[in-house]
């Protein structure tokens, strides 16, 4: 891949590349680096944008040090469609028309997503259903779909534009190829599974928020916080002072609605006491809330909380269930 | 010996005819290969979902202590020695549970799996008598049940259910296990500094999603110190000094009361050895009290409990 090659050489490049035994985004340097595979990355590309921890502000006595916006041009390579996708789930919150959060804008301002098309989407897959697509191009600058022996490479943004200007390696596509490229995409979809209703399953959550099934529904749920970690969408977050009267700092992590201390009160009250409560917030917060504040489901179907819940809870029949109710 | 998921399922129906039980805490088939799930079954019909097989790696016993009424559960041996925990520390009454034994003979680790199949997904696994065949969309291979156990099972001593009412099937032969310890054998011999960077490094990876926690039956706290914000007894990041905090304590909390049943390490996201402090104070409270957790209801934890000569060696 010698525009690989080329971008390592020219600038900062995160891709996704072996870490023991799973595969993370993480700086390359060398195109052989690159670990790219049939599987997503474990967790997200949300962490480049939206790290778990970060520093608003420090102080030491009467000073106070704000952190510079990272301005570093910096190109996100072998995304998948679902996770550039997030990041369109992920600006209005952060980029929003109310609140424009400085750190998320630096960082998405400065980073160019080049996305790689699923050519075999997985079991645990359901980005058709959430409104994605193997070979969506929402969140991406520059499409590249694996030919085999090369690439089809399809800049969709004026930055994608200008991150392929001048760099070697292209050459046009024939008919053939563009032919082929079609079939590709034709197998893909045929491969997704697909069977959920997102709009009829708005419109039950919206029906009966006391529906019984939620007593069934979370029972076997642990209250952990995988899910919403490796969520690319989930972005609730904490804001804390680490420190003392002398010196410390602000900080900003990722909060889980899993979580008992999530809305705990000062007063002591929760409003969601169990984790009945606490899994329906995450699911109406997923596909109903965000859908009334930003028209589109928060959710991508990457089906990373598919694979990594430890007991199997899979969102996609906590969904069917409630899409056919009894 | 016949179909152990259908004698399960016979057990069940009958508690509920008996009216034995209100809930019966069992697996059925998870929606991936390699997995069964936990299920709850509240009436004799339902009972036809439970199913037995080397998938159900999950214990039960982390859901009983939330739960009220009469339940049945099935347990195998490590679910049961942390029912003889919960029993010790007075979680549940034994009158109000029955137990539905399964003898074990080791629950197949998916990342072993998935490490072995290396690229590719994996679309089926079954399992059959002589072993497991893994399916992709283009490969098939066959694996030894025996080459997919996590460690615990590898070193578990206590295959058989130490309390039960019900028991499926037959006793399986327990492991002659040459030294459980081995591996914290080696553990021990590192330096200071080594053993440091171990662990360092593997706290590391740790995001803080406490799913080691949660799947953790003795991890039953209604609070625990970690969601504590009112005092806050250390930072709720990512940075490293809070996570080290965070494992070295929930180790010490659990001496004397984990039973190596390996919930954690199946349930971390990121891979994080969560198991070697836990077992290396196994292997210290076996050393110095003669203790092994789940197994006598009767006899407390040591760490609950004070002798005379009790040993302080380590006291400098």
């Amino acid at each position: 891949m010698s525009l690989l090659a080329d971008l390592t050489g020219s600038c900062q490049v995160l891709a996704p590349v072996r870490n023991g035994d799973s595969l993370v985004f993480d700086e390359i340097r060398a195109r052989d680096e690159i670990h790219l595979s049939e599987c997503n990355t474990r967790k997200s590309v949300k962490e480049i944008f939206f790290p778990q921890r970060e520093r608003l502000f420090a102080y030491r006595g009467q000073e106070t040090r704000e952190p510079s916006f990272p301005d570093e041009e910096r190109v996100l390579f072998g995304v998948r469609p679902c996770d550039a996708r997030s990041l369109c789930l992920l600006d209005p919150v952060f980029d929003g028309d109310d609140f424009k959060d400085p750190y998320y804008c630096s960082r998405r301002r400065n980073t160019t997503v080049v996305s790689i098309g699923c050519n075999r989407p997985m079991r645990t897959c359901f980005c058709t259903d959430t409104g994605g697509d193997p070979f969506s191009l929402e969140g991406t600058d520059v499409l590249l779909i694996d030919m085999g022996e090369t690439y089809f490479v399809r800049p969709i943004t004026k930055k994608g534009e200008n991150l392929l200007a001048g760099r070697p390696g292209f050459e046009k596509a024939e008919q053939d190829q563009i032919r082929r490229k079609g079939e590709i995409i034709e197998k893909a979809h045929q491969s997704i599974h697909s069977g959920l209703n997102l709009e009829r399953i708005k419109k039950e959550l919206d029906k009966d928020f006391d529906n019984p099934l939620w007593d069934i529904l979370h029972e076997k749920c642990l209250g952990c916080g995988v899910c919403t970690f490796l969520c690319p969408t989930c972005h609730c977050f904490d804001i804390l002072d680490e420190g003392d009267s002398r010196k410390g700092e602000r900080i900003r992590i990722w909060d889980s609605c899993m979580f008992p201390l999530f809305t705990l009160h000062a007063s002591g009250t929760n409003p969601r006491p169990s984790g009945k409560e606490r899994m329906r917030q995450r699911v109406l917060h997923k596909f109903t809330y965000f859908v009334d504040n930003h028209s589109r489901v928060a959710c991508t179907g990457c089906g990373r909380c598919i694979r990594a819940c430890p007991v199997n809870l899979d969102i996609r029949e906590v969904l069917e269930a409630l899409q056919n109710p009894e | 010996m016949g179909d152990p998921s259908k004698q399960i399922r016979e057990a069940a129906r009958k508690l509920f005819e008996e009216d034995k039980v209100d809930l019966i805490i069992g697996f059925e088939d998870g929606s991936l290969p390699l997995r069964a799930t936990p299920c709850f079954i509240r009436k004799g019909e339902d009972a036809e979902r439970l199913v037995w097989n080397s998938f159900c790696e999950n214990n039960l016993a982390t859901y009983l202590p939330k739960k009220k009424g009469r339940i049945g559960i099935v347990a195998k041996g490590c679910d049961s020695r942390s029912i003889v925990g919960f029993l010790k520390e007075k979680q549940i009454d034994r009158e109000d549970l029955v137990v539905i034994g399964l003898p074990c003979e080791g629950m197949i680790d998916r990342k072993t799996v998935e490490e072995r199949m290396e690229e590719g997904e994996i679309i089926a696994a079954e399992e059959g008598p002589d072993g497991i065949v893994v399916k992709g969309t283009d490969f098939q291979e066959k694996m030894k049940k025996e080459d997919l156990l996590p460690e615990s099972c590898r070193v578990c001593t206590h295959r058989n259910p130490v309390l039960y009412d019900v028991l499926i099937g037959e006793a399986v032969e327990e492991q002659k296990v040459a030294d459980p310890f081995g591996p914290i054998r080696g553990f021990e011999g590192k330096t200071a500094e080594e053993r440091w960077a171990y662990f360092s490094g593997e706290t590391e990876k740790c995001i803080r999603c406490y799913a080691c926690r949660n799947a953790c039956p003795i991890c039953y706290c209604e609070a625990c110190y970690v969601d504590s914000s009112e005092p806050q007894w250390f930072g709720k990041s990512i940075e490293s000094t809070d996570t080290q905090i965070f494992h070295i304590v929930r180790a010490f909390h659990a001496a004397g009361r984990c039973v190596d049943c390996g919930a954690c390490i199946r349930a971390c996201p990121v891979d994080v050895d969560l198991r070697f402090l836990n077992k290396k104070i196994e292997k210290d409270i076996l050393e110095l009290f003669s203790f092994e957790a789940g197994e006598d209801p009767d006899r407390p934890p040591p760490l609950t409990t004070y002798k005379q000569d009790d040993p302080e060696g380590f006291i400098k």
